[in-house]
This record gives C-alpha cells, structure tokens and sequence, in this order.
C-alpha cells in the first residue's frame, strides 16, 4: 500500500526491513527523526548515546559481534564521529554497519553547511545518497548487503529536503538474519601500525571493486546511479534532491545522469554519458565533488562557474542561472515565474526563546550583569538575540566551557570575574564534561553555568543521560550533575532557580568573584515539557495585565518575552503563549502584572 | 494533471505540521503523487515558519519557489505578507486575521504594518481573510487554528467534504476528533 512518508522515517523503515537489531545516535536536526522512528521498532535494541563518537562506536561494536546495526547524525555531528569511522573503513565489519548522516544545506537548523561527501571521500568508505523518502527506504534496505559483501561501514547521506520531507513510499518485509559469528580476528580488527598497514591496500581494492559497482549502476535490483536519455545533447549529471530540481525545470528535455552512490563514483559511467552529449552540467549543492572529479577525468563541464557554493538550490535558481545558457533545446515554460511583493518592509521573525523558557531569567541576568558569554550549541543560543543580547560566541558542542578556560588563561583576573561560560545539560554530557575537567585539572579560575532544562531540547526533546529516561521513556541510569562536578575536584557548585531573578544575580555575582573554578547549574524543566521523570510539569496561569496599574514603562519587555507587547503604551500578554513564569512580574515595579483572579478581585474590591 | 501548490506559513508553534500531514494524507486518497515539505528545529522556536505542499500527477521539487504557489494558506496577517512573492499570479491567500508582534516590532525596532489584507489585495492577490482564533475557540481550542484553516481552504478544492472530515479522523488522537471537526466545519461554512 501506498502512503506518504518522512524521509527520516522511510529511511529507518528501510533499516529495519534490511535487518538492523541495534542503533544508537546522539539527535541532532535534520537526522533526529531516523533514530526517534527506529525506536518504535521494539525488535530493535535503540538508544540516545552521549554524543556521535559513542553512538558509532556501539554500532561497530554490534557490527563486530554479528547483528546489523546504525547510528545517525546531522553533519557536523560526523566530526564527532569521524574518529572510529575513519579506521573502522581499515578494519571492515563482521554485520552489516549503516551511519546515516543528515546535512543541512541553508542551515536551517545549524552552525554551519559543511559537506559530508568529504568525510567519504577522506574516509573511503562508500556513501549513498537517496533523493527522496522512496529512495531513502530503498537504499536503506540493501545498505546491509552492501556493507557485508564488501566489508564496509556505509554511509547514507540525506539533507534536510530529503530528510524533512515526505513523499510517497510502499513498504517491504523485514528480513531476519541469524547472528554471524564473531571470530578474534586481530590482523583485521586490531589496528596496531603493523596490522594496519595491511589493511590499507584492501581499502583501496574495495575501492576499485566499489566504482565497478557504480559503473554497473544497480545493486539487489535498486538502481544506484542511473542514466535519462532525451533526444537533445545537454547533458546534467546531479545527486540528492538536485535531481528533483533539475526534473522539474528540465523535464525530458535534457540527459540526466543521477548518482545515488556518490562515493566512490563511477569513472566509465560519467565519461560514456560525457561522450554522448554536447554540453555538460553538473547540479549538486555546497562543494564541487562531482565536478571535481569530472574535471580530474580530463572532462569539460559547467557548474560552480554559474552555481552557488553556497545554500540550497530550487526550481528558480536553476531556471535563472542554466536556462539562459543553454542551446538547442526547447525553453518554453522554463522561465522564472513573475512573482509581486508589497512595497513596504515586512519585520524579521526571528526565532526566540519561547514564552516561559527557563533559560530566559539566567540570560536576562547575564545581559544585566553585563557578562562575556562564551555561548554552546542549543536552544539557549537564542540568548544571544535581541534584545538580551547574551551570548559572545558559539563553536561547538562543548566549547564554551574549553573556550572559557582559553580566554580566561590570556585576559586573568579581569576576565575571570566577568566572563562565563553556559552550556546545556546534554551538550554539556556529549562534550563539556571533557572541557570542565581541563578546567578542574588545570586549576583554571572560571565560572561554568549549566542550564539544566532536564531534557534535549532544540531537537525536539529527546532523553539524555542527565534526565533519568532512556529514549522509550522508560527508567534508566540518571547522571547527578552536581556529584560529577564534585567528583571532578570542583568544590563550589550550586544549583539555582531560573526563574528567581534575585537567585540568578546574587549566585553569578559570587560565583565570579570566587577565586577558584565554579559551577553553577540552573535548573528548571523546559518550558515545553509536559512531564519530568514521568510526572507532569504544572506551569502557573497565564498572567494579565492591570491597565490602571501599569504606566506603560516597558520595564518587563526588556526580557524579551514573545508573549509580551505594547498596545496602547500599556503592556499586553497574549493568553495563547504564557505560561505564567512571573519573570515579568518581578521586572514590573508597579505590580501591574497579576494573574486573572487577582485582577478581578482587585475589580471587585 | 499540472502540479499544485499549497504553501502553509506561520510562527513556530502554531500547528502547521498538523495542517500539512491532514493535506498530504487527503491528497494521497485521491489518487495524487504528494509532496510535503517541513522545517524542524531552530525556526520552529516562535520564527517563521513555513510547509510545503505539491500534488499531481508526477511531483518532483519538495519546495514551492517564487510565483509557482497557487494557495497560501497563512496562521497570521505578516507571514501572509512576507511569503507574498510566492503567490502565482491570481493565486489566493486564505488567511488567519490574528497578528503576533515578532521580536522587532515588540522591541520597538520596527512597527507592525497597516492594512496588510487590503495592500495583498492591490497587489491582485485573491484574499480570504478570517478571525480564526475566535472560531477555534469557539470550537473548543486556541490549538484548532489550523483545522479551521483548513475548512476554510476546502472550499476551493473539488474534494467531497466527506472525505476531509474523515482524512481529520484519520489524522487526529481520537480524543481531538470531535474538537477538530467542529473547527473544520466552522471554518468551512462561517
């Protein structure tokens, strides 16, 4: 039966339909879902790991002793990653190994638009790129085949448009596979030099037998790559969703050649398709790997002259930059669609903290307080946004506390007492424990601030080892934050209320004046959450303003509440987002800000 | 048939990957190839937001570009505005008369713009503009926006009003059922 499907979905269908009895991941957008989804498959042993190296070490280890296994990422979360994949491509699999990364082209959700093809390229290690869900689930169902009969990790490689976008799919049987085996093996899976060094050529031969592959184009009756004739000679070679674009511009009028094994690629393939047109175009987004190569096979070719290096491609882009230029072929209904704007300036809406975020008390102290912010990777990087404007910098998962103690090391005394570092919960857990012991190793005088909103939260809240619950919901192993802070020889830790303006100012104020390292952790569950460790999360009534009360000074919109503006120079709060934090009530000094049944008895009364 | 796109488009949270997944589950029981597309993640946090919907014969692009939509269907008046320029020309834009200030305007740094229906309008934009909030109120939820919307925008399509309201039991917990009928039908007739 037919039925429309997320590409993150169709690809975990895929995998366990191809088998896959272990996955463990680290979230992070546009991957999150692949994992999220493989979880509802009780036959599959799922779980949030700390972080990317974790998860694809356990898959290997799963890999090693003979179940097929997966784990998933967003692109940058493959330089996490990146250790164990490069020399788990030496050493080969028992079972099948799938790594699905997601990249972000656009950097919808993300710090930068980094190209992972590569990472496989760098790696050696094949790499599949589906174009949409049905490909997504069919090249996820044969990747286990693929991964043993070659002996190789492989990659599937989506985007956010592959990833978030659903489109139609028809769904397979799961194949069962009996457990392989596990022999100790030390010549192949224990990479000491002398070992290695063997290992190395099988590499390159997998590698030769691999574009082999490719130059035959199908593999267990999927087609990898696959060539489009047409009666004219353009001929475009693209990958991923750039082949949905140049489909829907070009139609039939032009060759396509369209790669779905995108490393390594197929040398005959490209030059018999180069032969058999006259002008030749290559339509992939971020770098130019295919042009790249093609250019390194002797051939000439457009692309990056006329195409972006950077962002997402469309319809449009290709349709203004490719149409003009082409010849000899038939351009009707190829132009860009005319298309009306107002004349006026329409406001930016940006993202921000959401009405009631517990992160926006500590921020608004922070920005009070005037502090440095050596920021991290999550929803609290928001605090950096108007009009807070808390946050210095960001880098990675995990750097704002490393960054602390670097910064700290050159600007001494004056930029240990106003300078901190703030890092969530889970970011904290997947790269920041390493970062705070450099700082209680090295005795180094700074202030970390955890923001512990009991959950992982940009993402779309997944469960963490801080949190209790294991990626079902269910009971598991709870890290104590404050004890491993302790445990790490940091004496000073306290855990504050976000929510408590005078507790947040009185705890950083000391905490930066201290003369030794410190840890302060602000808690508070986000404000999205409807339960914490299984019970529910009561949030306060929606509070109101009293007209007669306020004077209209804007002191409780300097915290930046989206649930908060000015109409008719009084404050207004939009019932349909507050949460009744009461942030905004301590800001008032009027006491214009009280809940519906204290106005109405102020009313009455 | 030619493609057909319905762009949905609001502020994150407002309940347009509801919207979506109704359309795109009605859309595959009448026989169309379908496409949806989505954004998660940063922008879902109270930014702009905005879903792709394609369906035809051959679907291939998961995204509307510039001038190709033939529906904006729009939870609030300025993101109605700022995705004007993907209307085709003679499209139509069915919209939620709710505004929410975004950031700039309530920090003082820009000012909500006058008249915004009236100024799509002069530029040839087909206008269908409703209090949608009050309704889904009335139906029994501020969450119901964007099946009110979704009455709204069954109007324009030759699809029975049978099978929309059995693509929302379909599409939602058993407990919303009754909630959201009541709200496609008063977006559907009022």
């Amino acid at each position: 039966m037919k039925e429309l499907m997320l590409g993150n979905k169709a690809l975990a269908r895929g995998l366990y339909e191809g088998g896959c009895c272990v996955a463990s991941s680290y979230p992070g957008t546009p991957s999150t879902e692949v994992t999220e989804e493989i979880s509802l498959f009780r036959d599959i042993y799922s779980e949030w790991a700390p972080n990317e190296k974790v998860a694809m070490e356990v898959a290997f280890g799963a890999a090693l002793a003979g179940k097929r296994s997966m784990c998933a990422m967003k692109h940058v979360g493959m330089n996490v990653a990146a250790d164990p994949m490069y020399t788990a491509s030496y050493t080969g699999v028992n079972a099948g190994m799938v790594i699905v990364v997601a990249d972000d082209a656009g950097m919808h959700s993300s710090q930068n638009e980094q190209d992972s093809r590569h990472h496989a390229i760098a790696s050696k290690l094949p790499m599949l790129e589906p174009g949409d869900s049905a490909e997504a689930l069919a090249f996820a169902r044969i990747a286990y085949d693929l991964s043993e009969e070659y002996d190789t990790p492989v990659i599937i490689k989506t985007c956010t448009r592959v990833a978030h976008s659903q489109s139609v799919v028809e769904k397979g049987e799961r194949v069962e596979k009996e457990r392989k085996p596990y022999e100790k093996n030390p010549q192949k899976f224990l990479m000491t030099p002398a070992n290695a060094i063997r290992r190395h050529p099988v590499v390159e031969e997998r590698t030769r037998k691999l574009i082999t592959l490719g130059n035959e184009c199908s593999y267990k009756g999927v087609e990898l790559n696959r060539v489009e004739k047409s009666a004219s000679d353009v001929g475009i070679i693209c990958d991923s969703t750039c082949y949905q674009y140049v489909k829907e511009v070009f139609g039939d009028k032009v060759n396509v050649l369209k790669i779905g094994l995108v490393n390594p690629l197929p040398t005959t393939l490209i030059l018999d398709f180069a032969d058999s047109v006259k002008s030749l175009w290559i339509v992939e987004e971020l770098d130019p790997v295919i042009e790249n190569h093609c250019k390194a096979l002797g051939l000439k070719v457009h692309g990056k002259d006329v195409l972006p290096l950077e962002w997402e491609y469309s319809q449009n882009l290709l349709r203004e930059k490719i149409v003009p230029l082409l010849e000899g072929i038939d351009r009707d209904g190829m132009e860009v669609p005319c298309s009306d704007k107002l004349e006026e300036t329409i406001p930016v809406r940006p993202p921000v903290m959401c009405a009631g975020c517990p992160h926006r008390g500590l921020f608004y102290t922070l920005s009070k307080q005037k502090v440095r912010v050596m920021g991290d990777i999550g929803c609290y990087t928001l605090g950096g946004a108007a009009p807070l404007f808390a946050m210095d910098n960001n880098l990675c998962m995990g750097a704002s506390v490393s960054m602390l103690h670097g910064f700290n090391k050159v600007g001494q005394e004056e930029s240990e007492g106003s300078t901190v570092a703030v890092i969530g919960d889970s970011t904290f857990i997947h790269s920041g424990m390493t970062s705070l012991a450099d700082i209680a190793y090295n005795l180094s005088n700074s202030t970390v601030i955890i923001l512990d909103n009991s959950i992982t939260g940009m993402t779309g809240h997944q469960q963490n080892p801080a949190t209790g619950l294991d990626i079902h919901g269910d009971p598991c192993g709870k890290i104590d934050l404050e004890s491993l802070v302790r445990a790490m020889g940091i004496q000073r830790v306290r855990a504050v209320d976000p929510y408590d303006l005078a507790q947040c100012d009185a705890a950083v104020k000391e905490e930066l004046a201290a003369k030794e390292p410190s840890v302060i952790i602000s808690r508070r569950p986000c404000a999205l959450l409807k339960t914490v460790d299984r019970k529910p999360v009561v949030h306060k009534k929606p509070l109101v303003n009293d007209p007669d009360k306020c004077v209209g000074c804007k002191s409780c919109m300097k915290v930046g509440c989206p649930a908060i503006s000015m109409k008719d120079k009084k404050a207004v709060i939009d019932r349909t987002q507050c949460i009744g934090c009461g942030i905004c009530q301590q800001m008032c000094k009027f006491d214009a800000l009280v809940t519906a049944e204290e106005l109405k008895r102020r009313k009455e009364g | 048939m030619e493609t057909k796109n319905i762009m949905i488009v609001g502020v994150g949270g407002q309940g347009s990957l509801l919207a979506s997944k109704l359309l795109g589950h009605l859309l595959l029981t009448q026989g169309y190839d379908v496409k949806v597309s989505e954004v998660h993640g940063m922008s879902q946090r109270g930014g702009s937001v905005v879903t792709y919907v394609r369906f035809g014969d051959r679907v291939y692009s998961p995204i509307i570009d510039t001038g190709e939509a033939d529906f904006i269907v729009s939870f609030e008046q300025l993101e109605a505005a700022r995705y004007l320029p993907f209307l085709k020309k003679g499209g139509r834009i069915v919209t939620n008369t709710q505004k929410i200030d975004p950031m700039p305007v309530i920090t003082g740094a820009a000012s909500y713009p006058e008249d915004l229906i009236g100024k799509m309008e002069e530029k040839g934009a087909l206008v269908d503009a409703m209090d949608c909030l009050t309704l889904a109120e009335q139906a029994g939820s501020v969450k119901a926006v964007n099946i009110v919307l979704m009455g709204r925008l069954s109007k324009y399509f030759d699809i029975a009003e049978e099978d929309w309201k059995k693509a929302i039991e379909e599409c939602v917990p058993e407990k919303f059922r009754e909630l959201n009928l009541k709200a496609f039908s008063l977006g559907r007739n009022d």
